[in-house]
């Protein structure tokens, strides 16, 4: 079943730099998120994957395009529809300190949702509910945590405490935003398997945002990789299949980034297959593909014409030249 | 063998003990360590969050700060021409803001918001030098400046910027070439890739390896994501719970771990290409560095304790052994297994 369709999505801000003008941080995105799902969405920082996240949770209005939940438009929801959306599109936030109130104890802030929507009658009920939780999250015992403040807790537990109150409302899906980066990789591998048995246990979809490719294949062993550059989506495929033989120039980049080889020791770095390293400003996109100032393969065509998103060899690819490039 | 590594220590740290003064008790967050860092070695330090990587780099620089304060140990630095040698530890004020910089600097861990907001990124380049050469010329600063971006490829034109027009990227490069800027003979740097992301995170390592092969800098890393450390560092030591467990040349502590924490960490790792099946977790959490050990600190996650195969003897994992050419763990029992007559102790 599909839970969530994105359509044509587009995403504008008001200017930080001047006033009056609009950015366009999203653009034309397309993307289905099936029941029991994983989708990993990765990329460069600031290309937009927290403002994709957002959106789908409902956090941002489309400013262009459709989001729909079981097959309705988010913004034409009745009462009772949208606070069943609310309640089961979750968002575990990349910012874990800003997403808790500071002057809350972490009780107070987790057992609200559990009463305000009866999934708990009473406080020992959502104290109950909490406490499972946090301890499949790893927050053991759970009441030296319950009763803090976020301010006395580390980045690590806070991020699993999200990860907890998403849990917690039995929601279908779950956005998560590097839900895993302040852990060390100790902890990590623990977390994502937390994860992937909530998928199978009680079939919720994720949508796991990273920049982190190794752990975002863990995650998604089964699922679709989306990959993400200034606000559009250029790459679009099963996990494995796009991580084993890359298509979009960007995303070839991208993995040849990724430290490989652990146990071989010091070893030569060559350089990456891009003409420069800084990532074009959003407030500037350059025209036609937006890749094109990096792209080692770019021709005059790519300057004026932006590539749509198609299907090549059994995925989904923005490219212009996919066919020649090697 | 052994001459040979001494002649080439740069810095040589030994029984350091550093404790904080905490509510309940006292944490010691570094536990009489004992290493050498080599001249011209990238090593790296590695452990995971509150191993102590932070405090052992601060003892290493004579910055200890209260609650915090060395309570044994003594850390050397061999000067390069004249065979001197200086007890860091010991310097005068005077002294110390002379050698730091000049000998050893740091990128310190999530030092991008430290940069001043209303100073302009060459004002910092100048307070750096001026702190050093009260007498250097503004025409030769920059030249310097000019040339130290170049190292991080950086345009010359964001010298003229604030910290603010920089992304996060550009603010780690730009200081990464701040502690260059008075050719330093060490630079140590607390997480310097930890908040960026792939692309970025590669460019600088390239470009500190490329750094570090040109200038023949010493070079410390500290961090807690191996990974990104397994291509450029010659040498690897693994921290847990305020101590070294492991230490040796990077291929040989990775690529055959002689303790069982080393073990873990490289399990856990996921990778792009291999079976992500086999990877698998440690369980449990660090120890709390406040209490009193009476067993091995890892004792609680060591596979090899829960399968009974290891007492976790306290005394026993107060040394290090040598488990191979210039490599020592503090596994009794791994060591063992090794070399049976366990020689050569550290
Ligand atoms: N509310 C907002 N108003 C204006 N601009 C915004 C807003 N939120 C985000 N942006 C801008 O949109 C772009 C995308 O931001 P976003 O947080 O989605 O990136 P990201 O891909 O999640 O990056 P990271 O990997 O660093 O988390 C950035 O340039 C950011 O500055
Ligand atoms: N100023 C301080 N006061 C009290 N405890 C501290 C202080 N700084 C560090 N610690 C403690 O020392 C231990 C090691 O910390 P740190 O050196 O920062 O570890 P790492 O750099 O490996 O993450 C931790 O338990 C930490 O809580
Ligand atoms: S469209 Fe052109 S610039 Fe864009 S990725 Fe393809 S080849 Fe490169
Ligand atoms: S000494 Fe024993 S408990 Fe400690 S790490 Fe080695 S095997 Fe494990
Ligand atoms: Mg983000
Ligand atoms: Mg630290």
């Amino acid at each position: 079943m599909e839970l969530i369709k994105i359509e044509h999505l587009g995403i504008s801000f008001d200017s930080r730099t001047k006033k009056k003008e609009k950015v366009k941080i999203l653009q034309d995105i397309n993307l289905s998120i099936e029941e029991g799902e994983v989708i990993a969405l990765v990329g460069e920082s600031g290309c937009g994957k927290t403002t994709l996240g957002k959106t789908i949770v409902g956090l941002y209005p489309p400013s262009e395009g459709v989001i729909s939940y079981k097959g309705k438009d988010i913004t034409k929801l009745n009462k009772k529809e949208y606070m069943d959306y609310r309640l089961g599109v979750q968002m575990v936030h990349q910012d874990s300190f800003a997403a808790l109130n500071p002057n809350r104890t972490i009780f107070q802030s987790l057992s609200m949702p559990l009463l305000q929507n009866h999934i708990a009658k009473n406080k020992k009920e959502a104290e109950d509910i909490l406490r499972e939780y946090f301890t499949e999250v790893g927050l053991t015992p759970p009441e030296q945590f319950l009763y803090k403040y976020p301010h006395q807790l580390s980045g690590g537990q806070r991020q699993r405490i999200l990860l907890a109150r998403a849990l917690s409302v039995k929601p279908r899906v779950i956005v998560a935003d590097e839900p895993v980066s302040m852990v060390d990789v100790s902890l990590r591998i623990a977390l994502i398997d937390l994860m992937t048995r909530m998928n199978q246990k009680y079939r919720i979809s994720f949508v796991y945002i990273t920049h982190d490719l190794a752990t975002a294949r863990y995650v998604a062993k089964d699922g679709r990789l989306a990959v993400m550059y200034l606000g559009r989506i250029v790459e679009l495929n099963n996990i494995r299949e796009a991580i084993d033989n890359p298509r979009h120039p960007y995303f070839k980049a991208l993995i040849a980034a990724v430290p490989s080889d652990i146990g071989r020791g010091k070893s030569e770095m060559k350089d990456l297959p891009l003409r420069s390293l800084d990532m074009p400003s959003v407030n500037n996109p350059p025209t036609g593909c937006s890749f094109h100032t990096r792209c080692p393969y770019y021709q005059e065509r790519c300057e004026k014409e932006t590539p749509k998103l198609r299907e090549f060899e059994g995925g989904m690819i923005a490219c212009h030249f996919a066919e020649e490039i090697p | 063998m052994e001459q040979n590594i001494k002649e080439n220590t740069i810095i040589e740290v030994k029984d350091l003990t550093i404790d904080f003064k905490v509510e309940n008790g006292i944490l010691r967050a570094c536990d009489h360590t004992s290493f050498d860092i080599r001249r011209n070695e990238t090593v790296a330090i590695i452990g995971e969050s509150g191993s102590g990587k932070s405090t052992l780099c601060s003892g290493i620089l004579n910055m200890v700060n209260v609650p915090g304060k060395v309570t044994s140990g003594t850390v050397t630095y061999f000067s390069e021409y004249q065979h001197a040698k200086a007890d860091i530890l010991k310097m005068s004020p005077q002294e110390e803001t002379q050698f730091r910089w000049k000998e050893i600097s740091t990128v310190f861990q999530a030092a991008q918001n430290a940069l001043n907001p209303v100073l302009k990124i060459k004002e910092h380049f100048y307070e750096t030098i001026l702190a050093h050469q009260h007498n250097a010329k503004a025409e030769e600063m920059d030249e310097k400046i000019k040339k130290v971006l170049g190292y991080v490829r950086l345009d010359p034109a964001v010298m003229e910027y604030y910290p603010h027009h920089l992304s996060g990227g550009m603010k780690q490069r730009v200081l990464i070439a701040l502690s260059l800027v008075l050719d330093p003979k060490v630079i140590i740097l607390d997480e310097p890739t930890t908040a960026l992301d792939v692309v970025t995170q590669y460019y600088i390592l390239q470009l500190l390896s490329n750094i570090q092969k040109g200038f023949k800098i010493t070079m410390v890393f500290l961090t807690h994501d191996i990974a990104v450390v397994s291509n450029i560092a010659d040498r690897i030591a693994v921290m847990y719970g305020g101590e070294i467990v492991e230490y040796g040349r990077t291929e040989d502590v990775l690529g055959n771990p002689k303790h069982p924490y080393t073990k873990g960490l490289v399990d856990a790792i996921p990778t792009l290409h291999d079976d992500v099946t086999k990877r698998k977790a440690i369980h449990g959490t660090p120890p709390d560095l406040t209490q009193k050990f009476e067993y091995c600190k890892f004792k609680d996650r060591c596979p090899v304790y829960q399968e009974g195969k290891c007492e976790a003897d306290y005394e026993r994992t107060r040394t290090m052994y040598k488990t191979g050419d210039d490599r020592y763990s503090r596994c009794y029992t791994w060591a063992e297994q090794d070399t049976p007559n366990m020689n050569g102790g550290k």
